[in-house]
């Protein structure tokens, strides 16, 4: 098994549970791992959560710490996913100076080219959303930049993985509707 | 089911009778006040035992669990109360003893205000137990007690902790009581593949120097008649780990001793020359394999495991078998042949004669001036003829104790084996002791550890509780004392101990009381404690400085055990 260390993204289908985000993390503060992003929401399933988190570590690692999520009485099943094995994405926000807009036409050029949407634009201030892989949203932070951000910020990922879960069979329930 | 109206406190007490406990251990304060109000109104049904600090508590209720198969129950308020049970917690989760915990909590609308005893125990609780969960309303604490004691006991079993807090004690509610059986997303029993079993049987019949090693899953799965049927039928020589001890008869001709650190020769050794190690009801604990990287190499492997986390973890197998053994024991059993393996078994007795020669001859029957340790595990064996239950705390009288106890029955051996907690015994003996009653419960100290639990000495007289405390005293740490001898170059840093009268202070919690410090005296001593019938202190003045053997070092393969 690879000993490397490689971008893996995890997903955990469980029930709501209060504490348990910090039953999930403990895990890996126990090994020493640094979480690289985590995002949690609503599922495919009524009343069923996801969490999917982001982690850089061993083939060999992740398969002990999915086993370990595994076990957590309000864990339903969870999953490690390699970037191939995925669709994912992540939502960035630019906050910038109206000012710079007027006065830097090249912005609107980099806003275009982008295919970032205008959120909302104030005499202050716009917005601007881009949502895609990590180097799409760095490359248009870097583009930014010299401009004067005023504010910037990235989601965590979010995905889908391109084989099913199945998590209805698990919980034995039929969601073709 | 009918249902009537009660306070929440009245419910904890109620479902509690539900669940079939009569014993539970605990210490009150401020926000547990309602339920011990219960408690006092239900005293002719449930028996609640003050121990003198909530650690105490704890692991009282791991030895009545260990000794029962039973769930052990804490109760403790809140703040330091709680904190206090996180030791116990602990290592009853490494351990896996199955124990519910339940703690006072401040007001529901004082939680995070820092109110007086107010702790996130929750937070701290998280990572060492196998569930935990706050209520804040009466409603919820049946349903949330009923999970609890399903959590705790099925599957691979571990502590359990229920956070109340103090308005839902007070608080009134509609009380009905519905035992939890299932829980969707929890698969306590993995399913076993008839595939693996199989696989596992035709590497078994192939095998020409098959090991097992065994845990406490033998004892946990109440599997000890299954398992000796299967060890019979396959002759297959079997070692076992600290946890496992007991679960096969000391005497039982496949039993081969103790794997791990200061496990035997024999098959410590051999687990580096066997072609096929079938590892049942154990984890793989860096105790038990020493260095991975040379552990058992050459050998195929067949892991039998309720837990599919252990399954990997530590050593790669070549045959996984989920489920409970209880279940997939016999299956294995009626596809293996009947087999003998001689030979290969009176390779163990040879590594066995040498060790006696070299370390256990001498520590049985030593010649030297100053007393063994392991020459007063062999009192206790001749004394109580090898049915009492041994508790032991956590150093190098619990190696020598493990080394040289010997056990009839199973369920015997109570000691601290994943966490190692000095101060575990002293309450875990009492505990042991109301567990089984009926049976000789011997607890075998260290100076060390016995002082970080001596209050205990006072529940322990409180309940009158006939438990047979040995003290071995040499004046040191020694375990870690051994180690500085051996890897520190005799730097003794904080290993000493000037230590009080312990005989005085048994007898201050007027608990009979006598030393030895000569050979000619111990026999007649253990034999006269074992006598009593009430509590009784047994202090022995024992070598300083010895060392256990034989030793793996940190670090280096079972095969590179040191006799010296």
């Amino acid at each position: 098994m690879n000993s490397l260390k490689q971008t893996f993204t995890v997903s955990i289908y469980t029930e709501n549970n209060i504490g348990l985000l910090n039953r999930i993390s403990a895990i890996f503060l126990k090994r020493h791992i640094n979480i690289e992003s985590l995002t949690t929401s609503q599922s495919e399933i009524d009343n069923i959560f996801r969490f999917v988190i982001v982690v850089n570590v061993s083939e060999i690692m992740i398969k002990s710490i999915i086993k370990q999520i595994n076990k957590q009485i309000e864990v339903i099943s969870s999953f490690y996913h390699t970037d191939k094995e995925t669709i994912f994405l992540e939502t960035a926000l630019y906050k910038v100076k109206s000012k710079s807009l007027f006065d830097e036409k090249h912005i609107q050029k980099i806003i275009k080219n982008s295919q970032a949407n205008m959120v909302t634009v104030s005499p202050n201030y716009f917005v601007i959303e881009k949502t895609g892989w990590r180097e799409e949203t760095e490359k248009l932070y870097k583009e930014l930049e010299p401009y004067g951000l005023l504010q910037f910020v990235r989601s965590g990922r979010i995905s889908v993985s391109k084989e099913p879960m199945n998590i209805s069979n698990i919980l034995g329930l039929n969601t073709d509707k | 089911m009918s249902s009537l109206k009660i306070s929440g406190a009245e419910a904890v007490i109620r479902s509690l009778i539900e669940e079939d406990v009569n014993l539970i251990y605990g210490y009150p304060g401020g926000a547990i006040m309602p339920i011990y109000d219960e408690l006092y109104k239900f005293q002719d049904k449930l028996n609640h035992v003050l121990t003198r600090h909530e650690q105490g508590a704890t692991h009282a209720a791991q030895g009545f669990s260990r000794v029962t198969g039973n769930v052990g129950v804490v109760m403790a308020t809140s703040g330091p109360g709680a904190t206090n049970l996180i030791t116990g917690i602990a290592d009853a989760q490494i351990d896996s003893t199955p124990m519910v915990c339940i703690t006072g909590q401040v007001a529901s609308h004082l939680l995070g205000t820092d109110a007086f005893q107010e702790t996130d125990i929750i937070g701290i609780s998280t990572p060492v137990t196998k569930w935990n969960c706050q209520v804040t309303k009466a409603v919820d604490i049946p349903i949330v007690l009923a999970k609890a004691f399903y959590i705790a006991k099925s599957g691979r079993p571990g502590p359990v902790l229920i956070d109340i807090t103090k308005d839902a004690q007070f608080e009134m509610m509609e009380y009905s009581y519905k035992k939890c059986y299932s829980i969707r997303s929890y698969n306590p029993i993995p399913d076993y593949s008839l595939d693996m079993i199989k696989r596992a049987s035709k590497l078994i019949d192939k095998a020409k120097k098959p090991f097992i090693v065994f845990g406490q899953g033998v004892i946990l799965g109440n599997a000890e008649q299954e398992f000796k049927e299967f060890i019979e039928k396959t002759g297959i020589p079997a070692a076992w780990t600290i946890l496992g001890l007991s679960a096969l008869p000391t005497d039982h001709r496949l039993n081969v001793g103790m794997v791990g650190m200061h496990g035997n020769y024999g098959p410590n050794v051999l687990t580096n020359e066997c072609d096929l190690l079938i590892a049942i009801g154990m984890r793989f604990d860096d105790r038990v394999t020493g260095n991975l990287s040379t552990y058992a190499k050459q050998a195929k492997i067949i892991h039998m495991e309720i837990d599919p986390a252990e399954i990997n973890k530590n050593v790669e197998c070549d045959v996984p078998i989920l489920g409970n053994i209880k279940s997939t024991l016999p299956i294995l059993k009626s596809l293996v042949k009947n087999n003998s393996h001689d030979n290969w078994l009176n390779e163990f007795l040879n590594y066995y004669n040498i060790e006696f020669s070299k370390v256990i001859d001498k520590e049985i029957n030593p010649s030297k001036k100053g007393l063994t340790m392991a020459e007063v595990i062999k009192e206790i064996n001749l004394s109580c003829k090898g049915n009492a239950i041994i508790v032991t705390d956590v150093g190098q009288h619990q190696m020598v104790t493990c080394r040289y106890a010997k056990f009839n029955k199973s369920k015997s051996n109570v000691t601290s084996g994943g966490l190692g907690t000095m101060g575990f015994a002293l309450p875990a003996a009492l505990g042991a002791k109301m567990g089984a009653p009926n049976r000789e419960v011997v607890a075998v100290i260290g100076d060390g550890g016995y002082q970080m639990t001596i209050q205990e000495l006072g529940t322990i007289f409180q309940t009158n509780s006939a438990v047979k405390i040995v003290v071995l005293n040499n004046d040191f740490l020694g375990m870690v004392r051994q180690w500085q001898q051996m890897f520190f170059e005799k730097r003794y840093a904080s290993t000493e101990l000037v230590n009080p009268d312990f005989v005085a202070i048994a007898k201050g919690y007027y608990i009979e009381a006598d030393r030895v410090t000569k050979r000619k005296d111990l026999k007649s001593a253990v034999n006269k404690m074992i006598k009593s019938k009430k509590p009784y202190f047994l202090e022995v003045k024992v070598e300083k400085e010895d060392n256990v053997f034989p030793m793996i070092p940190t670090g280096a393969s079972v095969s590179e055990i040191r006799l010296e």
